[in-house]
């Protein structure tokens, strides 16, 4: 098991193999992590979360390395989840935002993660309004990559906190229903938890308007057994775990949702629509919500919510990724 | 004073005429003189053919030059010289260039150039609407007087009906072709790949292969109300072939060609060949690579003879328009050098006829576009004509790479991979243009 000191400490001493089960430069998305290496991850998670359980909360395990987040879009949780998670593990934090930085003056992706990279960052956490941008960091610079949200593509470490807050409630997940419901299409979100749960055993149904599912996707059997429904109502029934995804108001100016009175007619996770799930399913949405639109208020904060939780735990699964990346990668 | 030429012992291509056969061309006087089994000699320049195959010099309908505008992603100069060492000898100019050739000044200007600089012959293809903006129809008639082969404004389709009923009328009169890219462009709004598994699995924006379907049913419409010659550029999808293969069954004056990277690659690309995707630019073109049903068809359709021309759309970019994200990446491919490549290799996979093939780079192009009115004889090896030759090893094998292309684009799909079919030697107006000498002779 894993053993991690707190603050103030020497500095940590050669790390036990108990990390075998996950070495990489990059986490990109979820799709290519092995059963095994999720569940080195979410073991990882599990001691971080004690460590941040602490009075203190703080280790120096990776004291000397530099985390860069660079962030083309705006965000509130993930980014801050990703510092104090570095910070929390004792690493250096430089942020940087599209706007009042050299992108602002035509610097490239490419420029921008070697110039990181050259002032000696070892990770850079990305978030970019472009699909697979973060391939094209990786690809070009030996700094580790985390993606943290690429476009409609893929956000690793939310579907893998995702998986942890399940877990924690749920136990193993072989077996049980998750149901996502909304814009499943546009979601990265959606997209990464699919590989997490499938991985994991779950049955998986995506719920969604037919204009945001994407049909021909499931249709090809990519997604394993993962079925898709234009009919949460039928979705719902018998879930262990329901995930309201946020939906974006350009929706309904790209003619994909008549209106969002109609949206919340079919979609919004509501009481009633949550008695159909099982007893004790969890709510669960990725933030940020608009409450009353794809999920009803007293759903979002009542008893089956773990809605809080999940931020919570982003940070110790942000913790994990950034310290098996880090050590992983030591000579 | 040309030199003469003996081309001796290759396997002699002419679809035009029917022509399959281990013969010798003698090229005399700008032109090729005699076609026949062991010629002598005398004095001519021999060129080695054994092993090789000998067809007309091949001809493109679509290709872009980038010149006069975007010089920094190639120039005449540099990109006849590709297309010269993939054995075209005739190349029709794409006209989305800045400033596109709207107008009868324009059109003389880019003559210019092309007499100072074309390593091959460059026949001009004149925009449909003034600035290629679709809102008014350039001066067709002055265009075509300038020297325009066919009508086009590439990428940018005709959206407007009416008004593209109108153009058809004008090239009916002006006896030309008007080449159309059939999308829906607000179907395929955004789009940056072709819209199914790939574009859903990756979070891209797709464009429906229903976009094309409609606006081929759409322009069909028009073409058999004008009578005009319709020129379906790139062809994609299964069900756009169908609609082209019924309208020519009824008689329509309906020509298509598919691009080589359509046949021989499919919206897989944009993925990659690894466990985790690529999201490779240089697979993103316009319109996309679409599905492994699709380019069937495609394959097919080129056996069956539905598919006119082989076509290149090589479209040089520079580094930087490529090595970016996704969405923001140019479209296009440069494949002018490769695209012979590709078309062995599905020669010699089984799936495409090599002889049909040979015809869809050579008279199918020819009879598109009506080209043998400027060029008497092109497509062909007829003699007394074009004078015009392909040379070419079908087992020769190279690698595409930034080093082997002598385009300014190195943007392919295509790079670092091993190919079969090497051209070993132009003949271009009965004059030895190109000649590469195999590495182990």
């Amino acid at each position: 098991m894993l053993e991690i000191k707190e603050q103030p400490a020497a500095p940590a001493g050669p790390e036990p193999a108990a990390f075998e089960g996950w070495k990489a430069k990059d986490l990109l998305d979820t799709d290519t992590l092995s059963t095994a290496n999720i569940e080195t991850i979410m073991e990882t998670a599990e001691a971080m979360r004690e460590v941040r359980a602490r009075p203190v909360g703080k280790v120096a395990t990776l004291r000397g390395a530099t985390v860069a987040t660079l962030f083309y879009e705006q965000s509130t949780r993930t980014r801050a989840s990703f510092e104090v998670a570095a910070k929390a593990l004792g690493a250096d934090v430089v942020n940087l935002s599209a706007s009042g930085s050299s992108v602002e003056k035509g610097e490239s992706l490419i420029d921008t993660v070697r110039t990181l990279e050259a002032i000696g960052t070892g990770v850079i956490v990305i978030r970019h309004k472009s699909s697979g941008a973060p391939y094209l960091a990786a690809a070009n610079t030996s700094a580790s990559i985390i993606n943290g949200g690429d476009g409609t593509h893929a956000h690793p470490t939310q579907a893998l906190l995702d998986l942890f807050t399940m877990r924690r409630h749920v136990g193993s997940l072989q077996g049980r229903k998750v149901v996502i419901v909304g814009d499943i299409l546009h979601s990265r979100v959606a997209r990464s938890n699919v590989w997490t749960l499938l991985a994991s055993g779950a049955r998986v149904v995506l719920a969604g308007p037919p204009t945001l599912l994407p049909r021909t996707l499931a249709l090809s059997g990519e997604l394993g057994g993962c079925e898709v429904t234009a009919d949460f109502d039928d979705a719902i029934a018998g879930a262990d775990v329901v995930m309201a995804l946020r939906i974006q108001k350009e929706r309904q100016e790209g003619g994909l949702i008549p209106s969002l009175r109609e949206y919340i007619r079919g979609y919004q996770l509501n009481a009633t629509r949550l008695k159909r799930a099982n007893p004790g399913a969890l709510v669960m949405h990725p933030g940020p919500m608009n409450e009353g639109i794809e999920i009803a208020p007293d759903v979002a904060h009542g008893l089956a919510s773990v809605i809080e939780e999940q931020v919570a735990n982003g940070v110790a699964v942000r913790m994990a990724v950034l310290y098996l990346i880090v050590t992983g990668r030591a000579p | 004073m040309s030199e003469s030429l003996l081309i001796r012992g290759g396997r002699v291509i002419d679809p035009s005429a029917g022509l399959d056969g281990e013969l010798d061309i003698l090229v005399r006087n700008g032109t090729v003189e005699t076609i026949a089994p062991a010629i002598e000699p005398g004095t001519a320049r021999l060129i080695d053919a054994r092993g090789c195959i000998v067809a007309p010099g091949f001809v493109d309908l679509h290709t872009h030059l980038r010149e006069p505008g975007f010089e920094h992603k190639g120039t005449i100069a540099s990109e006849t010289r590709a297309a010269l060492r993939g054995g075209f000898t005739t190349v029709c100019a794409m006209p989305n260039t800045e400033p596109p050739p709207d107008s009868a000044t324009a059109v003389e200007a880019l003559l210019e150039r092309i007499a100072q600089d074309a390593a091959v012959r460059v026949l001009p293809i004149g925009c449909v609407t003034r600035g290629r903006n679709g809102r008014e129809l350039a001066e067709l008639g002055e265009l075509a007087a300038a020297g325009c082969i066919a009508f086009s404004d590439d990428g940018s389709p005709v959206a407007d009906g009416r008004l593209m009923r109108n153009a058809l009328q004008y090239a009916a009169a002006l006896g030309l072709p008007l080449s159309e890219h059939c999308d829906d462009p607000v179907l395929s709004a955004g789009g940056t790949m072709n819209e199914g598994r790939i574009s859903e699995r990756l979070g891209l924006s797709g464009q429906p292969a229903a976009a094309e379907v409609a606006a081929i049913a759409r322009n069909t419409a028009l073409c058999e109300a004008t009578g005009a010659r319709l020129h379906i550029a790139h062809i994609t999808t299964e069900r756009g072939l169908a609609l082209v293969a019924e309208a020519r069954q009824r008689g329509l004056p309906i020509s298509c060609e598919v691009t080589p990277s359509h046949l021989f690659l499919t919206e897989e690309a944009v993925f990659g060949d690894g466990p985790a995707p690529a999201y490779d630019t240089n697979a993103k073109v316009n319109p996309p690579l679409r599905t492994a049903a699709d380019r069937a068809a495609l394959s097919s359709g080129v056996n069956a003879g539905i598919i006119d021309a082989i076509a290149t759309d090589h479209a040089p970019h520079a580094i930087q328009d490529k090595l970016c994200e996704f969405d923001q990446a140019a479209f296009g491919i440069s494949c002018i050098e490769t695209a012979l490549s590709t078309v062995v290799s599905l020669a010699l996979r089984g799936e495409l006829d090599l002889i049909r093939a040979i015809g869809a780079l050579t008279i199918g192009p020819v009879r598109a576009f009506g080209i043998d009115r400027r060029v008497p004889g092109a497509g062909t090896l007829a003699p007394g004509r074009a004078g015009d030759i392909t040379v070419f090893d079908p087992a020769a094998r190279w690698q595409a790479g930034p080093g082997t292309l002598v385009s300014k684009g190195k943007n392919t799909p295509l790079l670092g991979r091993e190919l079969p079919g090497r051209v070993r030697a132009v003949v271009l107006r009965g004059e030895l243009a190109h000649l590469e000498e195999p590495a182990h002779a």
